[in-house]
């Protein structure tokens, strides 16, 4: 024997065909009709990113154009995706600097940990996130690719402005 | 006496509101198949364009605009996608019938177009050519006869896939055709009734002289349509394609050109649809209230106006085809056949009875179609168009308590009603993670 699906009965105005059918074509053609459509012709119209974006970094420099970072090794101990490389070097001042530096942001999580962990204020996140590659190796960013990016930073979250206000 | 002949041959030959005949209406013939073929294919390529535009702006969408201005070249680049691609011939299909079915579904699909009329005759100084590739005399019976071809190619390419989702496809659509043609020949039989003719240019002209048919025909015409959308298997008769059933029907296994030609071939038939729905109930090429243009002496403008004319009534109903398959889901089986053979086939078959009658008191009555009722409406066809109303009320009053298509249940009595409700109540909604 079939299967026989028990439905509850339904007044008429629900179960019309003819009648639902006219409903759904004139919402069809009201959508229709709307100029306003929703889709966002992206490469030529963006999305204004939350000042809390953590997208590609950047490493801020001092005045004299040298990167801000002073190699104490914070940002790799704290990176839970293990993407950042730094090797400490030193100068005949005894001023620590970083010899290495590289991030790899295909195997970034975008954290943000290791900005909050800089005490310099060196390395940050950025809001930006359009760095497609050709290749595996492009996405190793050294330090001289980190402070020539010129996107604005991210301001991280304040716990006394906690809705970013 | 050569001489004489000679000239008699020459004067008729010269005379341009005659038909045409001998060898230039052989090569009037090739020219317009020639242009038809080409205005027709690249009317199909636009189609596909439309329905992607219409289909994005019923979704508050843009749809394709990137290829070209406002997106306008997107036919282009989607047939030069088409031919590059890759030719894949499953190792389990018959080849033979793998690679002759989408042929076997295009020749149809372009072949029914060479019968409608399309605009006024053109006169030339070779005499009046005909603005239809071949105005054959058994017009409308040819393409019910050439339309049911069509059904071949879709089956065949389900079948000799060997695939279980194709060979379902075309099961549905050969079960789906067979019993929507009934009520589609059934439903012209009524046009037949009042234009004395089958064939579509004299159907035209009988509407030109007593009115569009639309109107004393009107549920003949929405038997005609809901057939048509049965017959080119578009939504909300899809079944055959089924995309969330069967992945896509038929031509699951196709690729490349040979799934493009299932695809021209469905938009094709449904231009002929549209330009069927125009010519037997819309006047085909007539140009509402103005009879100069539609009657003869012919003249080129005449012809032009015509052609613009039918282009937009087929244009109107290729955006219905495409409005309503972006607004109606697909018919389960069991209510497609039973829209089809409980529904749409008692109506016609009632209706041609109905309408047959009354065509008969009429003709009892002495009423000629082209009188006139106080010099303005034609009497026929007012007559027939209120006989027409009444019984459509009556149909879609009936059909629209819910009978149309079915709920899927048994009726559940007033007492498992009660009991159905007393269960929801005593048993509490579960728990997530119980």
């Amino acid at each position: 024997m079939a299967i026989q699906v028990k439905v509850l009965e339904r007044p008429i105005r629900q179960t019309s065909y003819v009648r639902a059918m006219l409903k759904g074509m004139a919402i069809t053609f009201k959508h229709l009709t709307n100029p306003h459509k929703v889709t966002w012709q992206y490469p030529e119209q963006k999305w204004d990113l939350s000042p809390r974006w953590r997208g590609t970094h950047r490493m801020l420099t001092d005045e004299n154009g040298k990167a801000k970072c002073v190699a104490c090794g914070l940002c790799p101990q704290i990176c839970p995706a293990n993407c950042i490389k730094l090797v400490p070097g030193e100068d005949e001042e005894g001023n620590r600097y970083p010899l290495v530096y590289e991030i790899d942001e295909f195997r970034c999580i975008f954290c943000g940990y290791c900005q909050e962990v800089c005490p310099e204020e060196a390395i940050h996140v950025g809001r930006h996130y359009e760095n497609s590659e050709y290749s595996r190796a492009g996405f190793v960013y050294d330090l001289e690719r980190l402070t020539a990016q010129t996107h604005p930073v991210c301001e991280m979250w304040d716990p006394a402005d906690p809705r970013g206000e | 006496m050569n001489m004489c002949a000679a000239l008699m041959l020459f004067q008729h030959a010269y005379d341009p509101q005659a038909p045409v005949h001998g060898a230039p209406w052989l090569w009037f013939s090739i020219i317009k198949i020639l242009v038809v073929f080409t205005v027709l294919m690249v009317t199909i390529a636009y189609l596909t364009l439309a329905e992607r535009k219409i289909s994005a702006w019923i979704q508050d969408r843009h749809g394709p605009n990137r290829v070209g201005p406002r997106g306008l070249a997107q036919p282009l680049a989607d047939g030069l996608k088409n031919i590059m691609k890759e030719e894949t011939y499953p190792s389990a299909a018959y080849s033979p019938l793998f690679i002759l079915a989408p042929v076997m579904s295009f020749i149809p699909a372009l072949i029914t177009f060479a019968v409608i009329p399309f605009a006024a005759p053109l006169p030339t100084r070779w005499g009046l050519v005909d603005m239809s590739i071949a105005d054959l005399p058994v017009g409308f019976l040819y393409i019910l006869a050439i339309a049911s071809l069509g059904v071949y190619g879709i089956v065949l390419a389900g079948w000799s896939s060997n695939n279980k989702y194709a060979l379902l496809g075309g099961l549905r659509s050969s079960a789906q055709m067979v019993s929507y043609e009934v009520s589609m020949g059934l439903a012209v039989v009524s046009v037949l009734l009042l234009s004395g003719n089958v064939s579509l240019s004299s159907i035209v002209s009988s509407q030109v002289k007593t009115g569009w048919y639309f109107f004393p025909l009107l549920i003949g015409f929405f038997l005609f349509l809901v057939a048509a959308f049965a017959e080119t298997n578009r939504l909300p008769f899809d079944l055959p394609e089924a995309e969330s059933e069967l992945i896509a029907g038929y031509h699951t296994e196709y690729s490349s050109m040979k799934f493009s030609m299932f695809f021209i071939a469905e938009y094709s038939n449904m231009t002929t649809a549209s330009a069927l729905l125009t010519t037997l109930f819309f006047g085909g090429w007539a140009v509402p209230f103005w009879t100069t243009v539609n009657t003869a002496p012919w003249h080129w403008w005449k012809t032009v106006i015509t052609l613009v004319c039918f282009m937009l009534k087929t244009g109107f109903f290729l955006f219905l085809y495409m409005w309503i398959r972006w607004t109606l889901p697909r018919f389960r089986y069991d209510q497609l056949m039973s829209v089809g053979w409980k529904v749409m086939l008692p109506i016609a078959l009632a209706y041609l009875v109905v309408m047959a009658g009354a065509v008969l008191a009429l003709d009892a009555a002495g009423i000629a179609p082209t009188a006139r009722l106080g010099g303005f409406l034609p009497t026929y066809w007012t007559l027939l168009g209120v006989l027409n109303i009444v019984l459509a009320v009556l149909v879609f009053v009936v059909l629209d308590r819910g009978r149309l298509v079915s709920p899927a249940s048994a009726r559940v009595g007033p007492v498992e009603l009660a009991e159905l409700r007393a269960m929801s109540t005593r048993r509490p909604a579960p728990v997530q993670g119980d």
